[in-house]
């Protein structure tokens, strides 16, 4: 055995505790009763003896032929049942067939798709499963199993080769002649420097930039509610207390950006105790009917678990809690801002109407919000 | 001399006949509306039932009036519908205190609850128990429904209604296997920490078409192969760590392992 091949295993060894010496035994036993952890008569040794590997066990397969077979027929019998999965998978598709069109029957349709999706994914799992479950039984019971020892070379090249290399380096460099020709030199950091300029200014041309879109909504000055999704403009004499509606502005659908305008769009009406609003939430609420963005301030998802009793909204999302009672503030969870209030009152119709726009961005941060 | 026909007539004539005719009067009005005059007598004999079951079993909680105490709502106002949905449901009479009442096997008999709606409502108006028509599923439309569900009620009750959390141990009920009626009046008066959904921010018909897709969610199979009760990422998630992570710690072992 050489030196590295020891320095390998010696720390193996020194953590069984089973060194082939007395000393190695001996600390064993008191480290056993719990008296000392080193012994009186030296401790640990300097160095252990390298204890080898393990005498080789052979296995059933190599010994009885007769096993050898049976392990070589349960190989070929799982490359038989990939072979099958296989089988199954393509005869499936072709034959587990579904109109495009989806019929009047939904649920037979949909059955036929789930029965669809199970032979595929069942054949095709077995047929990769057996592939690789009968590799790795072949790999264990008939391939050679005899321990192999490889020893660990160093990683440092030789000093004759680190010298040879530098020199290459060194010649090369006196060739080119960048040190003595320092037009080519400048003009080449010129070129190398301007090189990557087009790509920054492709770049510029990824995608229009949002311009004013994130800190503006579809809401504007006396524009009526209606509801999410049915549609008709809501009443402030709708809202009995402990009512929620969602609502979007009358007109959205008919904005060029339908789906931007709806999804920053979106509010919730709430009907309170105008006596349990927050005094800043009270100018823009109309008779205890308060309208807030349902767009969370931390990741933009909904907030519209309104608890009727707590007056808590709450996120799906990450648990962020709002105080509808407290303006909006964030009680619990990863916003860092209240959500925005959507100041209202109604018109000469008993309509609910957006007073203003928001009176600031809504929905979670970005770079230039401030 | 007297005239025959003055003789003919019993003094009491006059008497009998007009007793006759008012007897007759009376029980063909009777005939005609029965309903209201019963009604009306058997509103007034559960009410006074309805009032001996609430002092014996609600009134410690929710006052002798149904006024109110510290942990239990005033239930002037609430209406026969949030009686039947609490009631029926089982949730009333409460068995413990915490964060939530959960559903329960009702401990009245039907006509007893009947009779608690009929006090409750008769206290102050309030929504009434809607009839089998209004809340028959077969008359809604369940594609409408789901869209109107998604937008007002998935958020909490999760996207196949099969409930979800709330905050500080509250919860969104499972709707599986709600009856229409106790939906309708759930939606109708908003119990717990649910929102009320009146008449006018959603209308009748739009209740129905809700509770016809609760039940075309109910019935439909599910395409995907396990459903693993349609909660969504934690129950999908649990199998795949504890079934997907033990396989694969078990393919691990028995690929270290020497064969024998």
């Amino acid at each position: 055995m050489s030196d590295e091949d020891a320095s390998v295993t010696q720390p193996h060894a020194a953590s069984d505790g089973t060194g082939q010496d007395g000393t190695g035994q001996d600390r064993t036993s008191q480290n056993r009763t719990g008296q000392e952890v080193v012994g009186a008569e030296g401790g640990l040794p300097d160095r252990f003896d390298n204890p080898g590997l393990p005498p080789h066990r052979s296995r059933t397969t190599d010994r009885d032929p007769k096993a050898a077979k049976r392990a070589e027929r349960l190989v070929a019998a799982l490359f038989g049942l990939s072979i099958l999965g296989t089988l199954t998978a393509l005869v499936g598709y072709v034959v587990v067939r579904f109109p495009e069109n989806v019929p009047e029957n939904m649920d037979a349709y949909l059955g036929q798709v789930g029965l669809s999706t199970r032979v595929l994914g069942i054949g095709l799992a077995v047929a990769l499963l057996g592939i690789g479950v009968g590799a790795v039984h072949w790999a264990k019971t008939l391939m050679p199993d005899t321990e192999q020892v490889e020893l660990r070379h160093p990683l440092r090249s030789s000093d004759e080769d680190r010298a040879a290399a530098l020199s290459v380096l060194a010649e090369g460099g006196a060739e080119s002649g960048l040190g003595r020709r320092p037009l080519i030199r400048n003009s080449l950091i010129g070129a190398m420097a301007l090189f990557p300029l087009p790509l920054v200014t492709f770049l510029g041309d990824l995608g229009p930039l949002p311009e004013r879109s994130l800190r503006t909504t579809f809401w504007k000055k006396g524009m009526r509610m209606v509801r999410d999704p049915e549609g008709g403009a809501v009443k402030a004499a709708d809202l009995s207390l402990g009512s929620v509606v969602h609502v979007m502005p009358e007109d959205v659908d008919e904005a060029p950006d339908k789906l931007a305008e709806r999804a920053k769009a979106a509010v919730l009406l709430i009907r309170l105790d105008p006596a349990a609003l927050a005094e800043q939430t009270v100018p823009g609420a109309y008779q205890g009917i308060v309208a807030v963005s349902k767009i969370c301030t931390h990741m933009g998802c909904p907030v519209a678990l309104y608890e009727q009793r707590t007056h808590h909204l709450f996120c799906p999302c990450h648990q962020s809690t709002f105080d509808v009672t407290e303006n909006f503030k964030v009680i619990f969870g990863p916003a860092k801002r209240p959500l925005p209030q959507l100041p209202i009152t109604v018109d000469d119709q008993g309509y609910l109407v957006a007073r203003s726009g928001f009176d600031q961005p809504v929905g979670p941060s970005f770079w230039e919000r401030g | 001399m007297t005239a025959p026909a003055a003789r003919r007539r019993h003094p009491l004539a006059r008497a009998a006949l007009l007793l006759t005719g008012l007897l007759v009067t009376g029980a063909a009005y009777a005939a005609v509306s029965p309903g209201t005059a019963e009604a009306a007598q058997a509103d007034s004999a559960d009410i006074a039932a309805g009032q001996q079951l609430f002092a014996a079993n609600c009134a410690t909680c929710h006052g002798m009036n149904a006024e109110g105490r510290d942990n239990a709502p005033s239930l002037i106002g609430v209406g026969a519908a949030a009686v039947d949905f609490q009631v029926g449901t089982g949730r009333m009479p409460m068995a413990g205190s915490g964060p939530q009442v959960p559903r329960g096997t009702p401990q009245f008999t039907q006509a007893q609850i009947a009779q608690l709606a009929a006090y409750v409502a008769g206290l102050s108006p309030g929504p009434a128990i809607p009839d089998a028509s209004t809340v028959d599923p077969s008359r809604g439309d369940p594609a409408r429904g789901a869209l109107i569900f998604r937008t007002n009620c998935a958020m909490c009750h999760n996207f196949a209604g099969r409930g979800g959390a709330l905050t500080r141990g509250k919860y969104a009920p499972n709707l599986t296997g709600v009856s229409p009626q106790h939906a309708y009046e759930a939606m109708l008066t908003g119990p717990g920490s649910m929102p009320v959904f009146n008449d006018q921010t959603v209308d009748p018909q739009s209740k129905r078409d809700i509770l016809a897709f609760l039940q075309s969610s109910e019935s439909s199979p599910s395409p995907g192969g396990l459903s693993l009760g349609s909660i969504g990422p934690v129950s999908e998630g649990l199998l795949a760590w504890v079934v997907g992570l033990t396989l694969t710690v078990g393919a691990a072992v028995w690929l270290g392992a020497k064969a024998s």
